[in-house]
């Protein structure tokens, strides 16, 4: 069973305005969340240690 | 039979608030599960059948969800909503197809295979009319068209310097919207709740800026709504209709891989669409 990962938010760091990126929840792996500073959308692409990535761009095909 | 035959996987390349909180239900009802990243999905056919043969669906970019599907049942996986149901859903006119086949009731539509056929197919619909991509959303490119001047228009960029698919052009009659429309989720064969996305615009999605709020969950609604999910193949669904003077609802659109954070926040958590899918899942008997 995959759980949620244990992370430490603080070690994560924008990759767009490299400010400490805190989150209250664990992150999980493609999960996507805003830097509370320059609001750029984010990618966590590895948990251990917490890597973020710009998130991809919307792409034409995408929806629900 | 692999150790893992019995996990489900979630297929996201997104994880969003909606696959947060299915994977966060899975983990509360102590079912095995898996993330799997379609980005990285390959599926080799004379290769040993993979493990976990129950797979969520809930990819957002409609190619690889098309893909997913096809290449996982293709290997013996079961995966929900199937490969058909998502091919349909992500088509607007094999929608239209799909409801009016089953006597769902839903605004007239036209396919038309040229920019010109367009104008023809226009004529019999009626103006006002509205064009849509056969295969957006978010209300992306998506039109309303008043009269043959502004169709013509409409019509020439949506086909310019498109690829031979993008010739084909789907209309749809444009019915009354009172500044909302009305969202229902259903999973497994029963209709959870309904909310109002209200908008200035005529385009009501949420996506565009459309406030949700609860709506009533008559009968009418309900009854439609799941026989528009079952009239596309779906097992989980975010069905749009809207109601005419008399209240009876007309289908718009079937969302076959439904967002429903919006939605459950307006129902003010009375409905918990993460983990009625969950329970979906768990009782699904797969072959």
């Amino acid at each position: 069973m995959t759980t949620r990962e244990e992370v430490d938010p603080v070690s994560a760091v924008c990759p767009e305005c490299e400010s400490p990126v805190q989150t209250s929840v664990q992150l999980r792996l493609s999960e996507v969340i805003d830097c509370a500073d320059c609001r750029t959308e984010l990618e966590v692409v590895a948990v251990e240690p917490v890597l973020l990535a710009l998130a991809p761009e919307v792409e034409e095909d995408w929806g629900e | 039979m692999s150790e893992l035959d019995g996990t489900i996987r979630v297929l996201a390349s997104r994880v969003r608030s909606e696959e947060r909180l299915i994977l966060d239900a899975l983990t509360a009802a102590g079912a095995a599960h898996e993330y799997v990243d379609p980005r990285v999905l390959r599926t080799v056919l004379d290769a040993p059948a993979p493990s976990g043969r129950l797979v969520l669906n809930r990819e957002i970019s409609l190619v690889r969800a098309r893909y997913a599907a096809h290449a996982l049942e293709a290997v013996g996986c079961t995966v929900v909503n199937s490969f058909t149901s998502i091919d349909v859903c992500g088509d607007k006119w094999r929608t239209s197809a799909a409801l009016v086949r089953s006597g769902v009731p839903t605004p007239r539509a036209a396919l038309a295979l040229t920019p010109e056929g367009g104008i023809e197919a226009l004529r019999e619909l009626g103006y006002p009319a509205v064009i849509k991509p056969k295969c957006g959303s978010w209300g992306r490119g998506v039109a309303l068209l008043k009269d043959e001047e502004t169709a013509r228009i409409a019509l020439e960029l949506s086909t310019s310097g498109s690829t031979p698919d993008g010739q084909v052009v789907y209309l749809q009659e444009a019915v009354p919207k009172p500044e909302r429309d009305i969202r229902v989720v259903v999973v497994g064969g029963r209709a959870l709740g309904a909310v109002y996305r209200r908008s200035k615009a005529w385009r009501t999605n949420v996506a565009r800026g459309a406030v949700v709020e609860p709506c009533p969950l008559s009968p009418a609604l309900a009854r439609v709504a799941v026989a528009a999910t079952a009239a596309v193949g779906a097992e989980i669904a975010g069905v749009d209709m809207v109601e005419d003077a008399d209240g009876a609802p007309t289908v718009l659109e079937v969302n076959g891989r439904t967002e429903f954070a919006g939605f459950q926040r307006a129902l003010d958590g009375r409905v918990d669409v993460a983990a009625t899918i969950v329970d979906h899942l768990l009782t699904k008997e797969v072959a």
